[in-house]
């Protein structure tokens, strides 16, 4: 059974449509205020959209199009939503937490407490089934949630960014627990990390302002990121202009050189993007002697410690986009520099990615 | 919880006016409890009529305290969570008990459920007679004491939000299911200590009772009334069953602020 949505709402600025393959799980990744929430509000019938459609095969959750104006309730959806903290009902113990669904749905005590048990199994948290939630640490009350909503026999599972509230040591475990229960099963992770969508998923939405900015399978994303978003999870700076024979042109004139993607034909005159990593990038003082390609002036808008190195943020005037380049400190304390400084951003064009956007 | 060390904040003459306002409030309970006549403590509050009234008023007491949870339950979810127009309105006038005065409210019933009443006259030609009877106690209590558990419980759904109930809808919880099994549970404290103040609400109540019941021994004569015409006669008797009152009242609240652990705002009786 396929998962697909179409789904506008003006208040929030809000129009998306996707589908979902069954088995599939996806990220959604995205700046905050992106709209990430609000599409799994939507999904979960938390929000309701202005106009649009959602079915989850041929189970109609909503449709707004047209006459017949269907909605339906959150409680006939089999969309379970596990939000960034666990929230689980604090009157109850784990095990009842996690029966919680199964009563809800009809299930005798005993049949509940049952299928509850193999969900803690599941999630390693048998041996908490007696305690009270506030006798859980973060992490264990947040995998207790996931057995919570797994054993609810969601058709459709929505995490809003699960390990967000987690601290670090937490995190992994239910991450491994996370990729183990979530292997064929249809579900949508909105994620800040990297981590999260290449461990868990099987494709990614970055969504912007709203919108899909850019899908694919999660390799290919953030390997070959087309926005700007993508681009920074991926840690890559991203040019934008039209494609030329060597490399790609941008809007005001600049040529970047680089290398074709070799899966990829270049068809010159076709919008496309240059991406590069911060490493690639060399920070000269005043104009650079020889003739290397891809030199242009920048202005320092910020230092930060990044690893062992610095990364140099800069603003490419015309561009009007940062870019950022990785130094040595001993190279940054050489040149001496410091945020407004004009220096020139030299990058490595055998390092420079290009392909159409 | 109060810690002795660390800075408090407040100035020394804060203390002062405070400990005025606290004598304002035990003082007259002293000089009551001084009062006492204590030989004939026992036999003054174990009197037909005493008994009779005592026995009266946490019968009526406990049948309008749930009256109020019925009412005010649905009453209190419909304020917090619901979103409609006269909102607003609905609250302002669920409120107006609280402020105004209960001889008010007592006028108003009568003229709502007396024999001459919008309703008493429908329910007379049905063989109800509601005014001057023990209902009519319980429905007075009902009038004044019910914005206490409406306060006390919306104040507790809105602080417990309703993100919990959000999650337990996606669980496929319906929302009856939802409401008994989290909602209720959640906002339970909230509840009790409603419910306690509108049984100790409806236990002092005098203004309503007795414009719209009446004072009649063992129908509608509660204990307030009951206190309130010894005082007349019998000024030993009168001192002994307020202080029974005290201390009903007092065991009453002291429960509910002991057993209570989220605290929900407390509305004033005027």
């Amino acid at each position: 059974m396929s998962f697909e949505l179409q789904a506008s709402l003006r208040a929030r600025n809000f129009d998306m449509s996707l589908s979902l393959r069954d088995g599939e799980t996806v990220a959604i990744l995205g700046p905050n205020g992106a709209g990430k929430s609000t599409l799994l509000g939507v999904v979960a019938g938390l929000l309701r959209p202005d106009s649009g459609a959602a079915r989850i095969g041929d189970k109609e959750l909503f449709n707004l199009d047209g006459g017949s104006h269907h909605w339906s309730p959150p409680h006939q959806r089999g969309t379970a939503l596990l939000a960034q903290e666990a929230l689980l009902f604090p009157h109850l113990n784990a095990l009842d937490n996690v029966a919680f669904g199964p009563r809800s749905a009809g299930a005798s005590t005993a049949a509940a407490r049952e299928a509850a048990r193999h969900w803690l199994t599941e999630v390693d948290a048998l041996p908490l089934a007696h305690r009270k939630p506030a006798q859980l640490s973060g992490g264990q009350a947040q995998r207790i949630a996931v057995a919570r909503a797994l054993a609810a026999e969601p058709a459709l599972l929505l995490l809003d960014e699960p390990m967000a509230a987690l601290d670090i040591h937490a995190a992994p475990l239910l991450r491994r627990v996370l990729k183990r229960v979530l292997k064929d099963r249809k579900a949508i992770i909105v994620t800040h990390d990297v981590l999260d969508a290449y461990m868990l998923a099987d494709r990614v939405i970055v969504v912007e302002q709203g919108c899909i900015a850019e899908e694919g399978p999660t390799r290919q994303v953030l390997e070959r990121p087309r926005s700007q978003f993508a681009a920074g999870l991926a840690g890559l700076n991203l040019v934008s202009g039209i494609i030329t024979k060597d490399g790609i042109t941008t809007p005001d004139g600049r040529v970047f050189a680089g290398q074709h993607d070799p899966d990829w034909s270049p068809v010159p005159g076709q919008a496309g993007v240059a991406a590069f990593p911060p490493s690639s990038v060399s920070v000269f003082l005043g104009d650079v002697h020889g003739s290397p390609r891809n030199a242009f002036p920048v202005t320092v808008t910020d230092l930060e410690p990044h690893g062992d190195q610095i990364r140099v943020r800069a603003c490419a005037g015309a561009l009007a986009q940062a870019l950022s380049a990785d130094i040595t400190p001993a190279a940054s304390a050489d040149l001496g520099l410091v945020p407004g400084m004009d220096v020139r951003f030299v990058v490595k064009s055998a390092l420079v990615s290009v392909y159409p956007a | 919880m109060k810690t002795a060390t660390g800075y408090q904040g407040i100035p020394r003459w804060i203390f002062a006016v405070a400990a005025v306002g606290g004598l304002l409030v035990v003082l007259p309970l002293l000089a009551m409890v001084a009062k006492v006549n204590w030989p004939q403590f026992i036999p003054l509050i174990t009197s037909d009529s005493s008994l009779a009234a005592l026995g009266l008023s946490l019968r009526t007491s406990a049948a309008s305290t749930v009256l109020c949870v019925v009412l005010g339950v649905p009453l209190a979810l419909v304020l917090a969570r619901g979103d409609f127009p006269g909102q607003r309105l609905l609250r302002s006038f669920v409120l107006l008990p609280l402020v105004l005065p209960p001889v008010v409210g007592g006028i108003a019933l009568l003229y709502t459920f007396g024999r001459q009443g919008l309703l008493g006259k429908s329910l007379e030609v049905a063989g109800i007679q509601i005014a001057f009877s023990t209902t009519a106690v319980v429905l007075a209590q009902t009038f004044v004491a019910l914005p206490f558990l409406v306060v006390s419980l919306e104040g507790a759904l809105r602080s417990a939000g309703n993100r919990y109930e959000a999650v337990a809808a996606t669980l496929g919880a319906r929302p009856t299911t939802v409401l008994r099994r989290v909602t209720l549970p959640l906002v339970l404290p909230g509840l009790a200590s409603g419910a306690v103040l509108s049984f100790a609400r409806s236990l002092g109540e005098f203004g309503a009772t007795l414009t719209f019941a009446g004072s009649l021994e063992g129908v509608t004569r509660t204990l307030p009334l009951e206190i309130y015409l010894q005082r007349e006669t019998d000024a030993d008797a009168a001192v002994a069953l307020s202080l029974v009152l005290v201390a009903v009242a007092g065991a009453v609240v002291g429960l509910s602020y002991g057993a209570r652990r989220s605290s929900a705002p407390v509305a004033v009786q005027p």
